[in-house]
């Protein structure tokens, strides 16, 4: 199996504009040709995209528009991990041979259909996400004593990172009373406990090992692909555990013959406060019942080695970018190139990306 | 529509079951996910207990369970300004229209 780096990469604002999916997936990949050394469109051999939005043949579209005639092109759909789910596509191709360069370009719009899933009956009239959610936080409080002043500082955290996050949709930092305050959703859920949906896109570029110092003098090698779905109705699931994300990160930390404490920056999906404190423990960053404390100690001591970009919670999150552009953050932290965000001495980073209530996840190793 | 929906509609709850398999399908599908065989369509007992609740304003959701195995989001109509887990309760009411919809006391 070939060796795959990210070695390039371009992001878009990401907002509540309605901006019109092609330009959103155009302008990403605009980013990556203005900042990439010695890339020409006739390098490139395929154009995946990775969106929820209903449009189709974006693949073709996107390749067209930027003057790409790739041999192979198609779209993913995952719903809110789709992002790496087209970038384990890509791999794949370059892993195996059949491609030695792809374009991954993700993009969704604010009032994307990927929010709700239809087909799971089960969820009854509440299909939005801010009902498995308070289901999650509702069991996380009762089994572990979880507290809001403790949900709160997850937000808090990610608010803050994100201020320095030039793409992010929320510049703002709030205050732990303020997040407790913030109107109420649900009995279990405030508005800064939630990711909002927006509009963006996030674009990478996957290389193989023959042709990655053509653009780059630092490739980021991905080393570790951990997937795992275990359904896609939500009821199903346990509401106290992240069963998947354990499942794909046990299978990452394996391919790349690591250990969780080895992780010196990871990107989380923190859709809601509850999937970070859920997350930092099954994927061993922490042990089980310490993802609080853990998480305060970051935000007491300015240490942002969990979403330094903001999250989801301070990012935004435009479904079929997000997983994109959490690759792109911890390819910048590894690269020595994350500006204000910057984690010192990074060699390892990990990227967890879910779908529909965690009932699929998947764990990306980056590695310098 | 399919045959869970339209039952839906006519205020049935029903499941897909296999008898070879002797297990309950569900979701509802029309074939088996052990043995991919033809199942079978049956009311589904109304008797449930919650397994996890929250309130939107002063409507209590919650998950319960039905059988041990069918697990639905629905409203709980109570008098009541909270639940309990494990609480039993009744499927008063399901419908279909666009979106399912299930009530309970």
């Amino acid at each position: 199996m070939k060796k795959v780096a990210v070695v390039g990469y371009g992001n878009t604002k990401f907002s509540t504009d309605d901006i019109p999916i092609e330009s959103l997936l155009l302008e990403s990949t605009k980013e990556v040709f203005n900042t990439t050394n010695n890339l020409s469109q006739d390098l490139i051999d395929g154009v995946i995209v990775s969106t929820n939005d209903n449009s189709k043949y974006l693949g073709a579209i996107l390749s067209e528009l930027s003057g790409i005639k790739p041999k192979i092109s198609h779209t993913v759909e995952h719903l809110c991990s789709s992002g790496t789910a087209a970038a384990v596509s890509a791999f794949s191709y370059i892993a195996s041979g059949l491609a030695d360069i792809i374009l991954v370009a993700g993009a969704d719009k604010s009032d994307n259909p990927g929010q709700v899933l239809d087909w799971d009956r089960s969820r009854g009239e509440f299909t939005r996400p801010i009902y498995w959610a308070s289901m999650f936080t509702k069991a996380h409080k009762r089994k572990f004593n979880t507290t809001e002043e403790e949900l709160a500082v997850v937000s808090a955290k990610n608010h803050k990172q994100a201020l320095d996050n030039p793409h992010a949709y929320s510049h703002k930092a709030y205050t732990i009373p303020e997040i407790m305050n913030s109107k109420s959703i649900t009995d279990d859920l405030r508005m800064l406990d939630c990711s909002y949906s927006c509009s963006g896109s996030s674009s990478i570029l996957l290389a193989s090992e023959d042709m990655a110092k053509k653009f780059t003098d630092s490739p980021i090698w991905i080393s570790g692909i951990g997937q795992k779905t275990n359904s896609a109705s939500f009821t199903k699931n346990d509401l106290t555990g992240l069963d998947t994300t354990k499942s794909a990160a046990d299978i990452a930390y394996n391919m790349a013959k690591i250990t969780a404490n080895e992780i010196d920056v990871a990107e989380i999906h923190d859709a809601f406060s509850i999937c970070e404190l859920m997350a930092v423990e099954d994927l061993g960053l922490t042990k089980k019942t310490t993802g609080a404390e853990f998480v305060r100690n970051l935000f007491n001591t300015e240490n942002r080695q969990i979403n330094p970009r903001g999250g989801l919670i301070g990012a935004g999150h435009p479904l079929g970018a997000t997983g994109i552009s959490q690759i792109i953050e911890i390819t910048q932290q590894l690269q020595n190139k994350a500006e204000k965000r910057q984690i010192s001495n990074a060699s390892k980073g990990l990227v967890h990306n879910m779908s529909a209530a965690a009932t699929s996840s998947t764990v990306l190793i980056l590695e310098s | 529509m399919n045959k869970f929906e339209e039952e839906l509609k006519k205020g049935n709850f029903i499941t897909s079951e296999c008898h070879k398999c002797d297990k309950i399908v569900w979701p509802p599908s029309d074939y088996c996910d052990n043995c991919f065989g033809n199942v079978n369509w049956r009311k589904i007992s109304g008797d449930g207990e919650i397994i996890e609740w929250s309130k939107k304003g002063s409507d209590v959701f919650c998950i319960a369970e039905f059988e041990k195995t069918i697990r639905i989001m629905g409203k709980l109509n109570t008098k009541n300004t909270d639940a309990k887990i494990g609480q039993h309760i009744q499927l008063s009411e399901c419908s279909f229209n666009q979106g399912c919809r299930f009530i309970f006391t």
